[in-house]
C-alpha cells in the first residue's frame, strides 16, 4: 500500500488492533485444524477471536482516525456496524455446534472462513477508498461462496454456493466496473477526494459519473438483495447451511450497507439529487417484489430470505435521504434485524435438526404446545419482522419512516407501510403455524410412518420446496442451550428494545453522527 | 395511580402464566376487579368541571424521537376507560366459570388487551396512541385464532384465516395512521422541536394542505376499526370465528376506540380538514346506519345481528360527533358507553344461548322464556335499551346525536332517525326469536345459573343505573368535549346543554 515516492504511509497499530486481531485468530484457527487434537478447539477460538476484537472495536469508540492514507477509517458508524457483524458470527458459531456442514468442511476450516469473512466486514465498514472497498467485499463475499457449499452431502448447498459464486461476481464485476467509471471522472479513489473531484473537474450531472454511481448502485444491491438484483437470496438462503444463512442474512447486510452508505454519502456526496430518486425507487421495488415474493413460501429461510429482501428495502429508505437521522435509523434498524432474525434462525436450526421436515413450515407446526421455549421466541421474532408494536421491529420503522418524512420522502413512508402491511399475510402464517394448528407427527427419528393423517397421503420424509436435510440429526435439539440459549436471549432483547429502545437509540445516533 | 391503571392487568396477566390451571381464571377476575377499582378511585377524584386533562403523567419516552410517555384523563376518556374495566370484567369472569384450553395464556392475553385498550384511551401522545392502537390486536389476534371457532363446515373461514383478515384490514388503518402521526408532528414542528405530545402539536397547528392527506389516514384506521360500511369486510369472519368470552370485550370496546380516535385526534389536529369533509364521513355513517340495519334484519347467526347491529350503532356514534356540535358529541360519548354495555350482555347471553341450544342459528331457537323468567327479562332490559327505548340511557344519547344533527346537517339527521326505527326491529326480531315462539325439540329451556346471573346482573345493573342518570356522563364530558369541537368551529359555543337536560328530565 506504498504510494508514489515509495514512502510508507503511517499506520496507527492501535486503531488497526481489531483487524489484526481478526487476522492473527484466523491463522491460528486455520493451523489448530490441521492436528487432530487442536481441531475441537476451533470453535472456542473463534469466540475468543471475535470477543477480542469486539474489545479493541469498543476501545475506539467515539474516535475518528483515519488509517493508512486514508484508506480505512475507523468511526462510530464502522464500530458500529462491525460489532452487529461480530455478534452475528458469535451466534453462527453456537448454532454451528454439531451442524454437520461444520464437521464436513473441516472445523479449522469452516470457522477460519468465518473469520475471514468477519474480517472483510469490518474491514468493508471502515473502507474509505475504492481500492480497500473493493479488496473487503470480496474478501467478505469469497469465504461465503465456500461455506455455503460446506454441506457436502447436500446437493442444495453445492449448487448454491456455486449460484452465490456467479452472482457474486458479477455483483462485483458491475460494481468494479462503476468504480472505474468513478475513478476516470474524478482522478482519485478516495472517498473524500472523488467528492472533491467531482465539484473541481466540474462533472456535477455528468453522465460518466451518473453511469458510475448506477453500475456502483447495481453492483451494491447484488450485495444487499435489493430487488430486481435480488434472484440469488433465496435459493442461496434455502441451500446454504443454516448457521451461515442467519450469518449472511445479518451480517452482510450490514456491511454492505455500511460501504453504501458511506460510498454514497462521502464520495457521491455532491450528487445527492441525482441518485436520491434511483434509490428510493429501487427501495420501493425491493419491499414491493420481496414481500410478494414471500407469500406463497413453504420453506422458512426462503420465507426469511425474500423477507430480508423487503427489509432491505425499508433500510435503504434510511440511505435514500442522505441525513443523520437516516443513517441513525438505518443502524438502528440494522441491530435489530440482528436479534430478529437470530431468533428465527436458531429455532429453525433446532426444528432442523429434530424433525425430518427440513426448514419448512410443516416442521414449527403445532410448536407452541410441543417446544414453548423455541415458539416464543419465533413468534416475537416474526411479529417484530413485521413490525408489530412492543417489539425493537415497531421502533426501528418509527425511527426510519420519521427519517423519511423529515427528509421529505413521504411517499416512500407509505411504500413502507403498504408492504408491512403485505408482509404479515406471511409472518402470521407462520405464528397460526405454531399456535393455532396442530403438531405434524415428529414422535422420533423414525419419521412419521404411520400417523400424521393430516399431512395427506405418503408422509415421505423429503418434502418438496424444502431444503432436503431429512432425517432429524439430533432429536433432543429443541433441548440444547446453544440454540434455545440464542433464541430466547435474542427474543427477549427484541421485545426489551421495543420497550425501552433508549439505549439502542443513543448507539445509533452516535453511528449516524459520525458522517454528517 | 394512573400507571397502576394501565399495567394492573398486563402485571396480573403475566403473573397468571405461572399459576395452576384451576386458579388462574380467579386470579385474571381479580385482576380485572382490581383495574376496576383503581378506575372507580380515579372517577371519584375526577374534577367535573375542568375540561384539561387531569391525573397526568408525562416522562420522556424516545428523546431522540420526540416520543413521550404522557398518558392523561378527561371527560373524553374517563368513562370509556371506566367502560373497559368494566366490561374485561364481565369478560374474563364468564370465561373463568368455563374450562379454557390452555387457561393460563387465554387469561394472560384478555389482560394484555385489556392494558393495550386502556393504553389507547389514556395516550396523550400521539404515537403512544399509535402505538397502543396497534398493540390491540396482538392479543385478540392469538385470541381469535387459538381459540375460535372453525366455520369451514358452513362455508366459512378457519379461524386463523378470519384473524389474518382481520388483522390485515385493520393493520392497514393502523400503519397509514403511523405514517400519518409521524409526518403531523413532523409538519407542524416546522423544522423545531419535535414532539407527539397532542397538545403540542394542536398549539403548534398542522397546515391545511397537510391536513388533507393526514386526515385521510387516520379517517382510515378508525373507520376499520369501527367497523364502518365499506370497510367492514373483516367483521363478519372475525365475529363468527372469535371465542363468546373474548367478542364480549371486542365488540364493547373495541370499536369505540376509532369513534373515540375522532374525538381525541381528528377533531383537534385536523379542524380544517374536518369541517371539508364532514359531509363524506357523514354519508359514511349513514351508510352504516342503513347497511348494519338491514344486514342486521336478515342474518340468521345471532352473532352477526349483535355484529351488524354494532355496524349501525356506530355509524350513529359517528354521525354525533360529525355533527361537529358539542351536543352531538356529548351524545356520542354517552351512546359509546351505552353501546358497550348493552352490546357487551347481549354476547354473554348469546353464549349462554348458544351453550343450551347448540346452534347459533336464530331459526333453529325459540321459546327459551318459558321456564326462565329471569334470563328473559335481563335480556328483555338489554334488548329495550338497544332499541333505544324512550327512559334508557340510549334514548338519550340517540336524542343528543340526532340534536345535534339537526341543527347542523337537517337532511342527514332525516335519514339517521330511519336507524332508530329499524333498530327496533332488530332488536326485538332477536329477542322474539330466541325467547319466544315455538320452542324447537333438542333442548330445554332452562334458568340462568346464578354464576351467568352473578356476571350478567351487574351488567345490567348498569344500564339501568345509567338510565336513571345520564348527566353522569353528560356532565363530565361536556367540557372535554367542547374543546375538541371547539377546536373545529372555531370556539363559538354551541351547546345550550343544560337548558336542554332538564328539558330531557322533564320529557322522561
Amino acid at each position: 500500500m506504498s504510494g508514489a515516492g515509495f514512502v510508507a504511509p503511517h499506520v496507527d497499530y492501535a486503531a488497526t488492533a481489531p483487524i489484526i486481531a481478526l487476522t492473527v485468530g484466523l491463522v491460528v484457527i486455520l493451523m489448530s485444524g490441521v492436528f487432530e487434537t487442536t481441531k475441537r478447539w476451533a470453535p472456542g477460538l473463534a469466540v475468543l477471536t471475535l470477543a477480542a476484537t469486539a474489545g479493541l472495536l469498543l476501545w475506539h469508540w467515539n474516535e475518528q482516525i483515519d488509517l493508512i492514507a486514508g484508506a480505512l477509517r475507523v468511526d462510530n458508524l464502522a464500530i458500529s456496524i462491525s460489532l452487529i457483524a461480530i455478534l452475528s458470527a458469535f451466534t453462527t458459531i453456537l448454532l454451528s455446534i454439531r451442524e454437520r456442514a461444520a464437521d464436513e468442511a473441516g472445523q479449522g476450516e469452516y470457522y477460519a472462513l468465518l473469520i475471514g469473512s468477519v474480517l472483510g466486514m469490518v474491514l468493508l465498514s471502515e473502507a474509505e477508498n475504492l481500492v480497500t472497498f473493493f479488496v473487503a467485499i470480496e474478501t467478505l463475499s469469497i469465504p461465503l461462496y465456500i461455506l455455503c457449499a460446506t454441506n457436502l452431502r447436500r446437493e442444495g448447498s453445492l449448487e448454491s454456493g456455486l449460484k452465490y459464486l456467479i452472482v457474486g461476481s458479477l455483483g462485483s464485476a458491475t460494481l468494479l466496473y462503476g468504480m472505474a467509471f468513478i475513478y476516470g471522472g474524478t482522478g482519485s479513489t478516495d472517498f473524500a477526494g472523488i467528492a472533491h473531484g467531482i465539484e473541481a473537474n466540474g462533472m456535477l450531472h455528468d453522465p460518466l459519473i451518473l453511469i458510475g454511481i448506477a453500475l456502483a448502485a447495481v453492483g451494491l444491491a447484488f450485495k444487499t438483495s435489493i430487488a430486481p438484483f435480488h434472484q440469488w437470496t433465496p435459493d442461496v438462503y434455502q441451500g446454504a447451511p443454516t448457521p451461515i444463512t442467519s450469518f449472511m442474512a445479518v451480517a452482510t447486510k450490514a456491511a454492505a450497507f455500511a460501504v453504501f452508505v458511506r460510498f454514497f454519502v462521502v464520495a457521491l456526496g455532491p450528487e445527492t439529487g441525482d441518485w436520491q430518486t434511483g434509490l428510493a425507487i429501487l427501495a420501493a421495488i425491493s419491499m414491493v417484489v420481496g414481500n410478494v415474493g414471500a407469500l406463497g413460501q413453504n420453506s422458512l429461510k426462503r420465507l426469511l430470505g425474500y423477507s430480508g429482501v423487503a427489509q432491505a428495502g425499508y433500510m435503504l429508505g434510511g440511505i435514500v435521504v442522505a441525513s443523520e437521522k437516516g443513517l441513525s435509523s438505518l443502524v438502528f434498524y440494522l441491530a435489530a434485524y440482528l436479534f430478529m432474525n437470530l431468533a428465527a434462525f436458531a429455532v429453525i436450526v433446532a426444528r432442523e435438526r429434530e424433525t425430518p421436515f427440513g426448514d419448512d413450515i410443516r416442521g414449527v407446526r403445532g410448536l407452541a404446545a410441543e417446544r414453548p421455549a423455541l415458539a416464543w421466541p419465533l413468534t416475537i421474532s416474526m411479529l417484530a419482522l413485521a413490525g408489530l408494536p412492543a417489539t425493537a421491529g415497531f421502533i426501528g420503522k418509527l425511527y426510519l419512516i420519521e427519517a423519511l418524512v423529515e427528509g421529505n420522502y413521504t411517499w416512500l413512508a407509505v411504500f413502507i407501510a403498504v408492504g408491512t402491511m403485505i408482509s404479515l399475510a406471511y409472518y402470521l402464517r407462520v405464528v397460526a403455524a405454531m399456535w393455532m394448528s396442530p403438531g405434524e407427527q415428529v414422535a422420533g427419528p423414525a419419521a412419521s410412518a404411520t400417523g400424521a393423517p393430516a399431512s395427506g397421503p405418503g408422509s415421505t420424509p423429503v418434502i418438496a420446496g424444502a431444503s432436503p436435510e431429512a432425517d432429524p440429526v439430533d432429536p433432543r435439539a429443541g433441548h440444547r442451550w446453544y440454540l434455545v440459549g440464542p433464541a430466547v436471549l435474542a427474543a427477549g432483547i427484541t421485545v426489551f428494545l421495543g420497550v425501552i429502545p433508549q439505549p439502542l437509540v443513543d448507539f445509533a445516533s452516535h453511528a449516524g453522527a459520525s458522517l454528517f | 395511580m394512573i400507571n397502576a391503571l394501565l399495567w394492573a392487568p398486563l402485571a396480573f396477566g403475566f403473573v397468571g402464566l405461572f399459576l395452576p390451571r384451576r386458579v388462574v381464571g380467579w386470579w385474571a377476575t381479580a385482576g380485572a376487579l382490581a383495574t376496576l377499582v383503581i378506575g372507580v378511585i380515579m372517577a371519584f377524584g375526577f374534577d367535573n368541571g375542568a375540561a384539561g386533562l387531569q391525573d397526568t403523567v408525562n416522562t420522556t419516552w424516545i428523546s431522540g424521537l420526540g416520543v413521550d410517555y404522557s398518558l392523561g384523563i378527561d371527560g373524553l376518556n374517563l368513562f370509556l376507560v371506566l367502560l373497559t374495566a368494566v366490561l374485561w370484567v364481565g369478560g374474563i369472569a364468564f370465561a373463568a366459570f368455563r374450562e379454557q384450553e390452555r387457561p393460563q395464556l387465554f387469561f394472560f392475553l384478555m389482560l394484555a388487551a385489556e392494558t393495550a385498550t386502556l393504553g389507547s384511551f389514556l395516550a396523550q401522545d400521539l404515537l403512544l396512541f399509535v402505538l397502543f392502537f396497534d398493540l390491540m390486536l396482538v392479543p385478540f389476534y392469538f385470541l381469535f385464532g387459538a381459540w375460535g371457532v372453525d366455520r369451514t363446515a358452513e362455508g366459512g373461514r378457519t379461524a386463523p384465516a378470519a384473524t389474518l383478515k382481520m388483522m390485515i384490514y385493520t393493520l392497514i388503518g393502523s400503519l397509514l395512521m403511523l405514517v400519518g402521526a409521524i409526518a403531523t408532528a413532523i409538519i407542524s414542528a416546522h423544522g423545531g422541536h419535535l414532539t407527539f405530545s397532542i397538545e403540542a402539536i394542536q398549539h403548534q397547528g398542522v397546515p391545511v394542505g397537510s391536513q388533507r392527506w393526514i386526515f385521510w389516514f387516520f379517517a382510515a384506521a378508525f373507520l376499520v376499526k369501527m367497523p364502518a360500511f365499506l370497510v367492514h369486510g373483516w367483521m363478519a369472519d372475525a365475529y363468527r370465528a372469535a371465542p363468546l368470552p373474548a367478542l364480549v370485550v371486542f365488540s364493547g370496546v373495541l370499536a369505540k376506540v376509532g369513534a373515540y380516535g375522532f374525538l381525541r385526534v381528528v377533531l383537534p389536529l385536523f379542524p380544517q380538514a374536518t369541517s371539508q369533509f364532514q359531509t363524506v364521513i357523514l354519508l359514511v355513517a349513514l351508510a352504516s346506519i342503513l347497511y348494519g340495519s338491514v344486514m342486521a334484519f336478515t342474518q340468521t347467526n345471532i352473532r352477526l345481528i349483535a355484529g351488524y347491529s354494532s355496524v349501525a350503532q356506530l355509524g350513529f356514534i359517528t354521525a354525533g360527533i360529525f355533527a361537529l356540535r358539542a351536543d352531538g358529541s356529548d351524545g356520542a360519548i354517552l351512546q359509546m358507553v351505552n353501546h358497550g354495555l348493552v352490546v357487551a350482555p347481549i354476547f354473554i347471553i348469546v353464549a349462554i344461548l348458544v351453550e343450551r341450544t347448540g346452534t347459533e342459528d336464530l331459526r333453529s331457537m325459540g321459546g327459551l322464556a318459558m321456564r326462565a323468567p329471569v334470563l328473559a327479562a335481563l335480556f328483555l332490559i338489554v334488548a329495550l335499551a338497544t332499541l333505544a327505548m324512550p327512559g334508557s340511557a340510549n334514548f338519550i344519547g340517540e336524542f343528543y346525536i340526532l340534536n345535534g344533527l339537526f341543527q347542523s346537517k337537517i337532511v342527514f339527521a332525516i335519514v339517521a332517525i330511519s336507524g332508530v326505527a329499524m333498530s327496533a326491529y332488530y332488536a326485538l326480531r332477536l329477542y322474539i326469536g330466541t325467547m319466544h315462539n315455538r320452542k324447537p325439540d333438542g333442548f330445554a329451556s332452562r334458568e340462568i345459573s346464578l354464576r351467568d346471573g352473578v356476571v350478567l346482573a351487574p351488567l345490567v345493573l348498569c344500564i339501568l343505573a345509567l338510565a336513571l342518570y345520564p348527566q353522569l356522563i353528560l356532565h363530565r364530558a361536556d367540557p372535554s368535549v367542547q374543546k375538541s369541537v371547539a377546536a373545529v368551529t372555531g370556539g363559538e359555543s354551541s351547546s345550550p346543554s343544560t337548558s336542554e337536560e332538564e328539558e330531557l328530565a322533564v320529557t322522561k
